[in-house]
């Protein structure tokens, strides 16, 4: 069984495909040169910081939607699931305060974990039993997941219990030897989805079932429970970053997370993941997140582009980043 | 949807205390039907504009027993424009209450409901072709941006720098900068920088995080929107930036009414651009209909500055917003 499972691997000449590897990397570092030459305030430490531990609630969700995407899947409802389980989470603690005090903050992390895995469940039994594409499942749960938040918050924000406001605020501000917590955050979630893709029996799994599920499924793969637990891996990476989320802004309303699906999976491809599946590039997700942090900091920072063209450029910009990418990693 | 059935079950609940005998009543007891039409609670402003609206019902339902209110939310300008045509096609609408999606997409089928010879109220945005409505209530979006800016000209002394944050690319966001502007561009006082956050509290963060990384000195922030005010000052606490004297929003949302009652020194005061307008716009159609009260003409709220004062005026704790 395990042989079959290794020969589905694309395992290609080892050479040429490490450039493709670090092709994110390498893009990441051109557009950092470019906003250090842009702008000198690029550089400062406050700035970086700034920049990076922002960019944590997308590479977070990125680990579990590189997951999703590898086994040959796509989860639109990633947005909309963060701003549910920010929902739930904030309820849960404010109800827990009178009885728990600063406890309630754990509690209501755990919480938020446990309803974020079964959103990410949910997803994955509809569509595995029921049969049905995942963009049309996910697109579903997205109205879902949207229309409970908003409900939720009546249509205004949704603000987290003021005491628990001090106690909670450093997860997101506060750091360790000058790294920020988010940053460590993201830096264990990326360790341990490498470790479960690269080196345990189920990694090898996702990216055997989203190259090609028939002959996953002729080697004895149980491909539904290989995605199902894709889906799972990617609400609990939903969960974490709700986590991180909440002690930011200390809020939930009915944007929050608008959107953020698209960018979760322009990190995933950008970083080298394959959309179709099969090829899955971990700590390229996280230097997809970083370069699309960036590139939105560059663009603030230079004078150059007038406000109504940003988003342009930064469209642009992707596109030219893939484009470098398929051409260093085709020859 | 859920909204309509609450108005029935109120409706009904005022027929059956009235008369004993259930839906035939109906129709007589209620003599004239308003229709309200208005975007779902997809942010903070709208989502006062719901809640405003279903308390406004409530009220004027008590009030006026023979006048029928019926809300409806719309979550795009198609959808409007749908619930529109389902409005006019189940119901003798004597008036319809409309704050508009988007302009222009919306007067035509507004138009088609006018044709009927219902009672047209427009808020907030108006249509492209005025004669359509008999009644319009708005907010002055230009005085927002105007009143804000001559506040803070006065209390800069005319000069330093700040940075702007723009809402959503749409005419209300057009506006509140033009009458901003055209006050600042009179004083000494320099715009450093001006990018859209859409609205948005994250946005707003990051952004402001990025003006605070560009910047060294800043002397005073505007957001167009309260809500993007929060995200604002929690990036300058974060960065523990002090020299930035004032940091003030607009809208009157509650959480910046709470900050401005307690007398904060940073963002001491708001401009209204209230959603409560709509139910100001519906005890005006009510009106209409159920006192002798012409109502034809347009209704324009002022944007006065909220001040410790009058705060009390503009605060509504049940509200969302």
């Amino acid at each position: 069984m395990s042989s079959a499972e290794i020969a589905v691997l694309p395992e290609r000449e080892g050479f040429k495909i490490r450039w493709g590897d670090l092709a994110p990397f390498i893009a990441l570092a051109v557009i950092v040169l470019l906003g250090t030459l842009i702008n000198s305030n690029f550089m400062s430490a406050n700035n970086i910081l700034n920049v990076i531990t922002r960019s944590a609630f997308i590479a977070i969700i990125g680990v579990g939607a590189t997951f999703v995407v590898a086994t040959g899947g796509l989860d639109l409802s990633i947005g909309s699931m963060l701003a549910f389980v920010v929902g739930i989470m904030i309820l849960a603690m404010n109800a827990l305060v009178p009885s728990l005090g600063a406890w309630a903050i754990p509690v209501g992390a755990l919480v938020a974990l446990v309803v974020g895995s079964l959103c990410g469940l949910m997803n994955g039994l509809i569509i595995t039993v029921g049969r049905i594409e995942p963009f049309i499942v996910t697109l579903g749960t997205m109205g879902i997941f949207r229309a409970f938040i908003t409900y939720m918050t009546d249509g205004g924000s949704l603000s987290i219990d003021r005491s628990l406001r001090t106690a909670y605020r450093p997860v997101y501000f506060g750091d360790l030897f000058g790294i920020p917590f988010p940053v460590l955050i993201t830096l264990v979630i990326a360790f341990l989805g490498a470790f479960i893709l690269y080196r345990t029996k189920y990694g090898r799994r996702v990216t055997a079932v989203g190259s090609n599920s028939d002959v996953a499924r002729f080697s004895g793969v149980h491909v539904g429970r290989v995605r199902t637990m894709a889906f799972v891996i990617q609400g609990f990476c939903v969960a974490v970053a709700a986590i991180c989320y909440v002690p930011r802004l200390g809020a939930a309303t009915p944007t929050t997370g608008q959107l953020w699906e698209l960018q979760v999976i322009t990190a995933v491809v950008i970083g080298g993941t394959l959309l179709r599946g099969g090829k899955a590039h971990i700590w390229g997700t996280v230097a997809g997140a970083l370069m699309l942090e960036v590139i939105a900091n560059v663009m603030v920072l230079s004078d150059m582009v007038s406000e109504y063209l940003v988003a342009a450029v930064q469209g642009a910009i992707i596109i030219i980043a893939m484009l470098a990418h398929r051409f260093t990693s085709s020859r | 949807m859920k909204i309509r059935m609450r108005g029935l079950a109120l409706l009904s609940a005022a027929v059956v205390a009235g008369t004993l005998c259930g839906s035939p009543a109906f129709a007589q007891d209620k003599e004239f039907t308003i229709a309200v039409s208005i975007p779902a609670a997809t942010h903070g402003w709208t989502g006062g504009v719901v809640y405003h609206a279903q308390e406004a019902e409530k009220q004027i339902e008590a009030a006026y027993p023979n006048i029928d209110v019926i809300v409806s939310t719309a979550s795009s300008a198609t959808a409007q424009v749908s619930s529109l045509e389902d409005l006019s096609a189940t119901n003798e609408l004597d008036a319809l209450v409309i704050l508009p999606f988007t302009s222009e997409e919306l007067t035509g089928p507004v138009e088609q409901v006018a044709s009927n010879g219902t009672f047209i109220t427009v808020v907030d945005r108006g249509l492209t072709d005025p004669s359509i409505q008999d009644l319009y209530v708005a907010g002055d979006n230009i005085a927002v941006g105007a009143n804000t800016a001559k506040w803070l000209v006065e209390k800069l002394g005319g000069k330093g720098e700040i940075v702007v944050l723009r809402g959503i690319p749409t005419v209300i966001d057009d506006e509140r900068i033009q009458g901003f502007k055209e006050v600042i561009d009179q004083s000494d006082i320099k715009i450093l920088d001006m990018q859209y956050a859409n609205w948005n509290q994250d946005e707003a963060f990051t952004l402001m995080q990025d003006y605070l990384a560009q910047y060294p000195h800043i002397d005073a922030v505007w957001a167009n929107d309260d809500d993007m005010l929060l995200g604002v000052l929690e990036a300058v606490d974060q960065a523990g930036r002090e020299e930035i004297k004032y940091a003030l929003g607009g809208n009157g949302m509650k959480q910046v009414i709470e900050m401005v009652k307690a007398g904060d020194e940073r963002t001491p005061i708001s401009t209204p651009y209230p959603p409560s307008m709509i139910a100001s716009a519906l005890y005006m159609t009510a009106a209409q209909f159920a006192g002798q009260a012409p109502m034809r003409g347009s209704f324009k709220l002022d944007a006065p500055l909220i001040t410790p004062e009058n705060a009390d005026q503009f605060y509504f704790p049940g509200s969302p917003f």
